[in-house]
């Protein structure tokens, strides 16, 4: 039976608890505290309250039919978190933290953020739950996200610009444990992706597991059974790990992650951690990283901001080593020519990260029989990604 | 006997704490690391903390996470660093040198391999930040042997049972981060430093020092009053940044100073 991470948060040689023992106590009582409500039904009735009023869960599964004829191969069919209020996965993690940060008392969340995404789902969870919310963003990403920045502002959060490093997600991570180190008693630090010190990658993955969890119960009723394989794009893994972990135990079902290749992985530029990096220690636990010979931490190139991060959660790692999961990677071009597939022949814009599984199932579809099935997890919308898209294009919007 | 502990053993007898200053390894750039570690121990330093710069250091504040950046525009690998402690160590065969970074750089080289290397190059304790006792069975067995001493953090919020930890472990002395935050950050209350300090006294005989939040000669005095080392990172670095170049050695000696006849007025040593 598969029931990783271990008591001490190792996924295999991967996870665990790399961080200055200024931070051991607050992961303890973060530790404690989930332990406690991942086991209490009043919790749990809680949350699922919330996914189901406030987040609009179950989300549907649709089977993409003029996408699969146009491929002429496997069926492909969309889980559509991109359906979920706020456009993407990153709530069903963000209203679990902020739950869990209700019931210890800390009247403070922060978050950090590189497209804003998880910055959003953190300042509605905020607003939702009567929290003072503080986001770190790095400043090229500010520049780069000015929409974003912009609907934290007007859910209340604070959004505070990161100079540090490369300016991007990373570093937003490093000044939010900063902040969580100084302020614990009062604040809660949400993480947004399956990476950190344990409990994060677990914690964050459970909160995400509902997304595989109604698959499973869905393909079935909807596809008459599961799947062949099911697709995620990757950049910390959180949507993946989220649509993965209850597939896990189904061996027949494949587990494909997503990453991306950016302008190529032989030019360097890309965020393909676990296809290109080599394993080392970042933001708290063991697992691959894009770092130089000296194991310093490299700069990414992807076109979706999301999946632009040097690490990826340890759990990912360990799917990889075991070969329960597989990992490819996909670069920007194809990631835009499946985006604008997919607009045109389902009517349906996807993220940018999103299109990067789409993209992959595109490749693969062709080659394999009709009565093949391929489940992408259609992470986000794209409406975000609008300015991107036209830009790549050669327009200004 | 290792150098870290004659160092303490002579300052024991002399009744005098000792005062161990931080600066990054190859800030603002390294061709200044030799006038720099020479003005440590002119100033008075018995031991010096050298900062290997990291890409992500999580741990630290504005002031040494710049001093980190300002090192890596200059390509400053683990490598470097240990070249550097080879180089002073040429010239002083004494003064305990001790290696604070952070897992990563440590990692890459291989540490059986940077075991080897930091012997050879004369380095005579390291502390991985993002190392806790808990995670650190691998790098223990590197050092076995090596007569490198594994330094660890303790801080304001640790729990008797990882003081215990970090007792079981440790070699050198204990670093105890004197404030909730990270390095740099502002003020440090000194009574609650000297409690936990008592607390920490009952579970190792090793000497404490205390660092994070000392800014000034007249916090280091009293913080000397509980505990065996003084820890000066921020404020030494700041020192280094806004001194014009040809000026660093000595602005840093100076200030090594001050602190230092802080430190010996406290327990009337002449300096």
């Amino acid at each position: 039976m598969y029931d990783l991470p271990d008591a001490t948060g190792h996924f295999g040689p991967y996870g665990g608890t790399f961080v200055a023992e200024t931070l051991r106590a607050a992961l303890d009582e973060l530790t404690l505290a989930y332990s406690k409500c991942r086991e209490d039904p009043e919790f749990q009735a809680e949350l699922a309250d919330e996914f189901a009023h406030y987040v609009g869960r179950p989300s549907p599964i649709y089977h993409a039919k003029r996408l699969s004829r146009e491929l002429g191969g496997a069926q492909i069919y969309l889980k559509r978190e991109d359906l979920n209020h706020t456009g993407a996965h990153k709530v069903n993690n963000t209203v679990g933290q902020a739950l869990l940060a209700k019931r210890m008392g800390k009247p403070r969340v922060i978050a950090e953020t590189g497209a804003g995404q998880h910055g959003v789902a953190t300042a509605t969870v905020a607003a939702r739950y009567a929290m003072e919310c503080v986001v770190y963003m790095g400043s090229e990403d500010i520049a780069r996200q000015a929409q974003n920045v912009y609907r934290m502002k007007l859910l209340g959060a604070t959004v505070v610009p990161v100079e540090s490093g490369s300016k991007t997600l990373k570093d937003a991570l490093n000044e939010a444990m900063r902040d969580w180190v100084t302020n614990v008693h009062n604040t809660f630090y949400i993480i947004g992706t399956v990476a950190g010190p344990h409990p994060y990658p677990m914690m964050v993955r459970d909160f995400n597991s509902i997304v595989g969890k109604e698959c499973l119960e869905q393909m079935p009723a909807y596809a008459g059974r599961q799947p062949d394989a099911v697709l995620a794009c990757v950049g910390g893994g959180s949507n993946a790990m989220g649509i993965f972990f209850d597939y896990i135990p189904h061996e027949n079902v494949k587990l494909i992650g997503v990453e991306a290749a950016g302008l190529g992985l032989e030019t360097g530029k890309h965020a393909a951690s676990l296809s290109a990096g080599t394993p080392g220690v970042l933001h708290g636990n063991r697992t691959y990283l894009l770092q130089d010979a000296n194991g310093q931490i490299t700069e990414t190139h992807s076109i979706s901001a999301g999946l632009d991060y040097p690490g990826v959660g340890p759990e990912h790692a360990w799917l990889k080593d075991s070969g329960r999961a597989q990992y490819v990677s996909i670069t920007d071009d194809e990631v835009l020519k499946a985006f604008h597939t997919l607009c045109r022949t389902e009517g349906i814009i996807p993220a940018l990260e999103s299109s990067h599984a789409v993209a992959h199932a595109m490749k693969i579809a062709p080659t394999m029989a009709k009565d093949k099935i391929l489940l992408v997890n259609l992470s986000g919308r794209g409406d975000k990604d609008m300015h991107t898209v036209a830009q790549a294009s050669g327009l200004t919007l | 006997m290792s150098r870290i502990a004659a160092t303490f053993e002579k300052l024991r007898a002399q009744k005098r704490p000792a005062l161990i200053p931080f600066v990054t390894a190859g800030d603002p750039a390294p061709e200044h690391m030799p006038a720099i570690l020479k003005a440590l121990v002119a100033g008075g330093a018995d031991v010096i903390e050298l900062g290997v710069p990291f890409s992500d250091p999580m741990a630290d504040g504005p002031a040494i996470q710049r001093s980190s950046e300002r090192a890596l525009k200059h390509n400053v690998g683990l490598r470097d660093v240990l070249a550097m402690v080879a180089a002073f160590r040429k010239s002083n065969d004494a003064t305990p040198c001790v290696l604070m970074g952070y897992a990563n750089p440590i990692e890459r080289m291989g540490l059986a391999t940077f075991v080897t290397e930091a012997r050879r190059a004369g380095v005579d304790g390291v502390l991985i930040v993002d190392y806790p006792p808990e995670e650190s069975g691998p790098w223990l067995d590197a050092l076995k042997g090596s007569g490198i001493d594994p330094i660890f953090l303790l801080s304001p919020t640790s729990t008797d049972a990882s003081i215990d930890r970090v007792a079981r472990v440790a070699g050198g002395y204990v670093y105890y981060v004197s404030l909730k935050g990270v390095t740099g950050a502002t003020n440090i209350d000194t009574k609650d430093v000297e409690a936990m300090v008592r607390r920490i006294r009952v579970k190792t005989a090793l000497p404490v020092g205390v660092g994070f939040g000392i800014r000034d000669a007249a916090t280091a005095q009293r913080v000397a009053a509980c505990a065996d080392a003084v820890v000066i990172g921020s404020r030494i670095v700041q020192e280094i940044f806004e001194a014009p170049p040809v000026e660093i050695g000595a602005r840093v000696e100076k200030l090594v100073r001050e602190f230092r006849t802080a430190l010996d007025a406290k327990v009337g040593v002449a300096a």
